[in-house]
């Protein structure tokens, strides 16, 4: 027996912000959900189980916090998981609740990511200081910006390609309501002159810290024949490799490759340059655009700032990236991933509202974690997968 | 729904782990377990799922480093759940039933000992008004306790004989840490020590890990000539609050049991860190008295946090191997008394798979 | 000779939460000396009120204020306190429901012994006299003695106007940590002022530090190493950013340092440079603090410092990329 079809028919977002003061956690994973469910025009009593998703613990000094939220999103009665992957967290839960679909097991699944960074500190609860272990010297950033250095020297890549992408992205979010960041005009050159944190990246290059929450929907195929619009899933692929290997490649890791070439095999793709219609990438640092682009295989390796610079990742692109405005300007770390997800979906669905990309019918939806170690992605389409 | 078995199974349990919270080199030895029992290699592995906790060990991403443990050139397709083993297990299951993978390796881990772990479950509760209380786990159990004792539901002198014929029991269970049943009547002559429980009636705060081998089909004969078939898996949650639920009850592992095939069950593995605690759950399962509960000596005597449901699972599983039984039933909870539960029935033959959504409709 | 090297760590932060209407409703109920219950769609009085309905799963918008007198439903001894619970003696926690409610809330019982508690026993709020909206607000919960009048206690203090939207929950921890034994390895060896590694014996790598399992293959690096004090920086970044807890004024650099005779790089400062002369390839030595400064950490090394010799070729360092 194959895998069931399965569609998403329903997704729901908060509107992401530095401090959503105005709710509690289970109030904020209710505004995603109630929308998502509105969108699936169906109810909580109408769900069979529910995935939560979401980043480290201490993130909300709350351990396993499904467990206390389970009434509010009336997972009460019903099977409950929780899934944490690291970053890629929004991505895999996803996966997880769309397979239980595949599976056979439920028809009508809700999964919900969340974070809320403003009750903590993510830079604390993600370096609490241990004994021996020398602390690090670097802050947020300063994980990922060599790795950037190394992919400069090695694609030669012009330096302000970052830049492209950051203001693409910032603008891109003002067609996004939920968006965190409403940055108007931002430009190449604005982004150049904002400061230099961790150098080679900028201010302008770096993602937000934001409050907010991902649901979707993902049913069977009976129960999406009921939706206008669902989002058929043609692929998704899990791949995890160590932080810290010998020889490990930082800049293109393997597992990221590897999953990439499973999930466009799953999809029937050949050519996903030429096949997919629009990419929502986990890119939280601007130069992460490029890296992923061929580590996707959008591109040979070297050649994805190419692509960038030439503008083909704009909205009327030869490959429309992150529309949404993507993780640069919004990052509520255990949603980033779902909202990945879930934007390729609304892509498909026709349903992206102003960052919509005309007649997109076939988009990915990408998240990794880590130090560029765990790697979720799935591919969704208008149609309804033939194999 | 495909016929999937445990096939592999290893643990370690221990007072207190002299290693690090990532327990990498708990992990080696476990896997190198599971490969002499299955003859495969990591490359023989489709699917892997982990569960722990970030809490236990005190930081975050405590979980990243236990991949290290499979060897992860070339990368593998790999999950993790913040729960215990049995869930990761379940998510496994599901992901050989989607046709994707036909064996799985999951594992849980962690160090209860690196902190105090009554309290550092205070933070599993509701944040706003119930963590600021720290009410600590013996406590809960303990309200839960009395809750059934006022009810008439139990007594101490029943709690005393789920004690006593466990710790018994233990005896022949190499990983026990606590064991050595006496009499009803010494239990009882003990002293109270979060009245209404005694020591006895708490599980011991428990470090180790675990390991379980799912295969399909064929893959699973060919590992074994009687693979453990999971029957039927099912699973539920209740709501957290103390005020709000019956305490006496366990909706959750109710719905899970009534969704699942139960008669014949010859052996059952309940995952109870409290003696009354079981009670609670051979009446909501329905279990006879002619079902054996908990041969290895059940979670009091010893319970390793995030793997101790699943050792319920693997535990059972060896009965069925062995031929002791036909038909287990293993029980895995989490949270707050008994708020979160997982059943699941193991036979020596197929027969027919009863998932949540089967039962349901 | 421990196997592994162990110290205590706290782990300790003052959440700031934002409780929403509902349990916000409930805490500035507090604040103001009186006890606010929730009512459901089946009309029950629930305290503190849920944030949503169980059965329409609606927001709960109906607030009912409850007495601070009640009635023990559940109660258990604690003998040994832990840290930050309300007492810090032994004491008992009960499960009350307070009259006009129908579901009891969880709080401490001020008593001296179990003797002292019984189911169906009749208890009362000891309100704390400086109230912030939190539920220590409530201190605790008091016998009423058989035949006392069942009076409430007054409520000292003032009432506020705001409602109350936020709380501040401190979570502090105490773990005993460990480090692996392999790492015990290496800190004991920067300790000494040596830098150990050791090799996988299948795939022959050089770790720094030591791994319990090697990460390509899975099995425990073994043969011990003792590496070079000289290495290559692969790659780094300039730290521009001052953040929390930083300990060097920026700018400065934070690199991935290839030490002669390892595989993997270790993250470490480069100082003794400029920020902005420091390469891909250039050459470094460990520069370490005084010997009567160390301890079983890398901290030893202050840092690493150019040797003046020539770079390093890309082609020796650029599969560590």
């Amino acid at each position: 027996m194959g895998k069931q079809p399965a569609a998403i028919i329903g997704v729901g977002q908060t509107h992401h912000r530095a401090k959503r003061e105005d709710v509690s956690m289970a109030g904020l994973c209710r505004e995603a959900i109630d929308r998502a469910l509105a969108d699936a025009n169906l109810s909580l009593d109408d769900i069979d189980a529910i995935v939560v998703g979401k980043a480290p613990d201490l993130f909300e000094g709350v351990m396993m916090p499904e467990l206390f939220l389970a009434d509010a999103l009336g997972a009460a009665g019903k099977p409950l998981l929780r899934v944490h992957t690291a970053g890629s967290v929004g991505g895999s839960t996803a996966i997880v609740a769309s397979s239980l679909v595949q599976a056979g097991v439920h028809k009508r699944v809700l999964t919900v990511a969340y974070e809320k960074q403003s009750e903590s500190n993510a830079m604390w609860a993600l370096s609490v200081p241990l004994p021996f272990n020398m602390p690090v010297h670097a802050g947020a950033g300063g994980y990922f910006a060599p790795h950037v250095r190394s992919y400069i020297r090695r694609s030669g890549a012009p330096t302000h390609v970052g830049a492209i992408v950051a203001a693409k992205d910032r603008n891109n979010a003002l067609k996004n309501p939920y968006a965190h960041l409403h940055n108007e005009g931002t430009t190449v050159e604005s982004v150049l002159a904002s400061q230099m944190l961790w150098d080679p990246i900028r201010y302008d290059e770096t993602c937000p810290s934001s409050d907010g929450a991902c649901a979707l929907v993902i049913v069977d195929e009976q129960t999406a024949a009921s939706s206008p619009n669902p989002a058929w899933i043609h692929g998704t692929v899990m791949r995890s490799e160590a932080t810290t290997a010998a020889e490990r490649d930082q800049v293109n890791p393997q597992a990221g490759r590897d999953a990439a070439a499973a999930l466009w095999k799953q999809a029937g793709i050949t050519n996903p340059l030429e096949e997919i219609d629009a990419a929502e990438i986990y890119v939280p640092f601007s130069w992460f655009e490029p890296m992923w682009l061929e580590n996707l295989g959008f591109t040979p390796e070297g050649e994805g700032w190419k692509l960038t610079e030439a503008g083909e990742t704009g909205m009327d692109g030869k490959l429309p990236v992150n529309c949404s405005g993507g993780v640069l300007s919004s990052n509520p770390i255990g949603a980033s991933g779902m909202l990945r997800f879930g934007e390729a979906a609304l892509q498909v669905r026709g349903a992206a509202g102003e960052h919509q990309v005309d007649g997109a019918r076939r988009a990915l939806g990408h998240a990794y974690g880590g130090g560029s170690q765990f790697f979720a992605m799935w591919v969704v389409g208008a149609d309804k997968p033939t194999s | 729904m495909r016929d999937v078995a445990v096939v592999g199974f290893a643990q370690r349990q221990m007072p207190e782990f002299d290693g690090s919270p990532t327990c990498v080199e708990l992990l080696v030895p476990l896997f190198k377990e599971c490969y002499e029992q299955t003859g495969w290699t990591r490359r023989d592995v489709g699917f892997w799922c982990s569960g722990s906790s970030d809490y236990l060990a005190g930081r975050s991403f405590s979980f990243v480093q236990a991949v290290d443990a499979i060897g992860v050139i070339p990368p593998v397709n790999e999950s993790h759940v913040e729960m215990d083993l049995a869930w990761a297990m379940y998510e496994a299951w599901i992901k050989i039933q989607t046709g994707e993978v036909d064996t799985a390796l999951v594992y849980a881990f962690g160090k209860s000992s690196a902190g105090v772990l009554r309290r550092t479950l205070a933070l599993q509760l509701e944040p706003y008004t119930m963590t600021p209380l720290w009410p600590d786990t013996v406590s809960l159990a303990g309200l839960q306790a009395r809750a059934g004792i006022d009810a008439g539901l139990w007594d101490e002198r029943a709690m005393a004989e789920v004690a006593n014929r466990s710790l018994t029991d233990a005896e022949k269970n190499e990983y026990a840490i606590r064991k050595g049943g006496s009499s009803v009547d010494e239990l009882l002559a003990r002293p109270m020590y979060a009245d209404p429980l005694r020591k006895h009636d708490c599980a011991p705060v428990t470090d180790g890990a675990a390991a379980i081998v799912l295969a399909a089909g064929d893959r699973a004969r060919e590992v074994r000539d009687r693979p453990a078939w999971l029957t039927g898996i099912s699973h539920y949650v209740d709501p957290m609050g103390m005020g709000v639920r019956d305490l006496t009850r366990s909706p959750s592992a109710q719905r899970a049991g009534a969704a699942l095939e139960l008669d014949g069950v010859e052996v059952a593995e309940l995952h109870a860190p409290f003696s009354h605690q079981e009670l609670i759950l051979r009446r909501e399962l329905g279990l006879t008295d002619d079902v054996a509960i908990n041969p290895s000596g059940g979670a009091l005597a010893s319970n390793p946090m995030f793997s101790g449901g699943g050792i319920r699972v693997g535990e059972a599983a060896k009965r069925v191997w062995s031929g002791e039984a036909t038909k287990a039933l293993a029980h895995a909870t989490s949270g707050p008394a008994l708020q979160q539960n997982l059943v699941c029935t193991l036979a020596s033959s197929p027969g027919s798979t009863a998932a949540t959504e089967g039962a349901r409709n | 000779m421990t196997r592994t090297l162990q110290a205590p760590v706290t782990v300790a932060f003052d959440y700031t939460r934002s409780t929403g209407p509902v349990i916000g409703r409930f805490l500035s109920g507090l604040r103001d000396g009186v006890v606010v219950g929730g009512r459901t769609s089946s009309g029950d009085v629930v305290v503190p009120p849920l944030e949503f309905d169980p059965v329409t799963h609606e927001a709960t918008t109906e607030f009912v204020e409850v007495s601070s007198i009640g009635t023990v439903t559940s109660w258990t001894w604690v003998p040994e306190p832990v840290k930050d619970q309300p007492f810090d003696r032994p004491f008992a926690f009960a499960l009350v429901t307070l009259d006009g409610a129908d579901v009891p809330l969880l709080h401490a019982l001020d008593v001296a012994s179990p003797a002292e508690v019984r189911t169906g026993m009749r208890v009362r709020v000891r309100w704390a006299s400086e109230r912030t909206g939190h539920i220590n607000d409530i201190l605790c919960y008091e016998p009423l003695a058989p035949g006392e009048a069942e009076t409430p206690n007054e409520v000292a203090g003032t009432s506020g106007d705001d409602p109350v939207t936020g709380v501040v929950t401190p979570v502090s921890l105490d773990y005993n940590y460990a480090a692996s034994p392999e790492e015990s390895l290496f800190y004991r060896g920067l300790n000494e002022g040596r830098i150990m590694g050791q090799r996988c014996p299948t795939c022959q790598k050089v770790y720094i530090p030591p791994r319990s399992a090697c990460p390509a293959d899975g099995t425990p690096t073994a043969e011990e190493v003792e590496l070079s004090q000289t290495g290559t920086v692969t790659t780094f970044c300039i730290v521009n950013v001052p953040f929390l807890g930083q300990k060097i004024t920026p700018p400065y650099v934070s690199a991935y340092v290839l030490l002669d005779g390892a595989d993997i790089a270790v993250l470490h400062l480069i100082l003794g440079v400029p920020a902005d002369e420091v390469r891909m390839g250039m050459r470094v030595k460990a520069v370490w603090k005084p010997r009567d400064e160390w301890t079983f950490s890398l901290e030893n090394i202050d840092h690493f410092a150019p040797t003046g010799d020539p770079d390093a070729d890309y082609d020796t360092y650029k599969h560590h990329l």
